[in-house]
């Protein structure tokens, strides 16, 4: 099934990356949204509803755990499953984002079979 | 909180944390670039016009650095984004930030303690080769140079406390 995505992080890099390794997954992408940070995400949600979140942890403005924090509020947001990206290792910030709802931890680097691994399972057949 | 270098007398020591710099530099290029990096057997230093700086904080202070030429810093990010070289322009700096950001995390996750005690900055991009890099490091960093696609890149962790 053909899902809507939106990826943040503060790297564009970043999020090409995992875009592409989203499609090399072999997920049907109809839209990607992307956002730099999680205030630019809030914004994005406010009128875009989305199938999967992918947010890495340390950006500015805005990082993601606060943006998970914050994200029962958003309707647009309800159910949908959150999957961390990120170059942290530490065990405190996999804790914190499961805690408030996260449903997946990829660290970097990662590959694109880790990404599938990662999130399909949390898609729950919309894959 | 252990200091660096209580860490690396409890680590083993600065000859155990060489292979693992290499290490984490070797699979940040194999699993974000789909490349395998070479020993650099020759002395060949690379022209230092990009430089990506991340700083650690916490049981381990200082920066770690990469840095390359010109040509392999556009070929990095033409390889990270599946893009072809020559439409690559304005992504080389993000690029090579999120090269170092990702070394330096997978290096430190290898180090028991280090993936908790030891945060790290955003990273930073210097371009261009006119400059002079000062540190007030108390140690003599620790430093891999590598072949990527046959040109040279430098890795050096430099230890603050």
């Amino acid at each position: 099934m053909p899902i809507c995505a939106l990826i943040i992080d503060d790297s564009s890099v970043m999020r090409k990356i995992v875009e592409r390794s989203l499609r090399q997954a072999g997920l049907e992408l109809t839209r990607v949204f992307e956002a730099g940070n999680g205030a630019e995400a809030l914004v994005v949600l406010q009128t875009n509803p989305v199938d999967l979140i992918l947010c890495d942890i340390n950006m500015p403005v805005m990082d993601g755990l606060e943006f998970i924090k914050q994200l029962p509020g958003m309707a647009n947001a309800k159910g949908v499953p959150v999957v961390m990206i990120t170059t942290e290792g530490s065990e405190s910030h996999v804790v914190e984002a499961l805690s408030h709802g996260a449903r997946g931890y990829i660290r970097k680097p990662f590959t694109p079979e880790q990404v599938k691994e990662h999130v399909v399972p949390v898609l729950g057949g919309k894959s | 909180m252990k200091s660096a270098n209580e860490l690396l007398a409890g680590s083993g020591s600065r000859e155990t944390w060489t292979p693992l710099l290499e290490t984490a530099t070797r699979e940040v290029f194999e699993l974000m670039l789909g490349c395998q990096l070479a020993v650099n057997s020759t002395a060949e230093e690379p022209k230092p016009e990009v430089t990506a700086m991340v700083g650690l904080a916490g049981m381990l202070c200082g920066v770690l650095s990469v840095c390359c030429d010109d040509k392999a810093a556009a070929l990095m990010t033409s390889k990270m984004l599946g893009a072809e070289l020559g439409k690559v322009g304005a992504e080389v700096s993000d690029a090579l930030g999120e090269v170092c950001n990702m070394v330096a995390g997978n290096f430190k996750n290898k180090i028991a303690g280090l993936a908790e005690g030891c945060l790290l900055s955003p990273p930073t991009v210097v371009t261009g080769s006119d400059y002079n890099l000062y540190s007030l490091a108390e140690s003599p960093g620790l430093q891999i140079s590598l072949l990527f696609e046959h040109m040279p890149i430098v890795i050096t962790l430099q230890i603050h406390s």
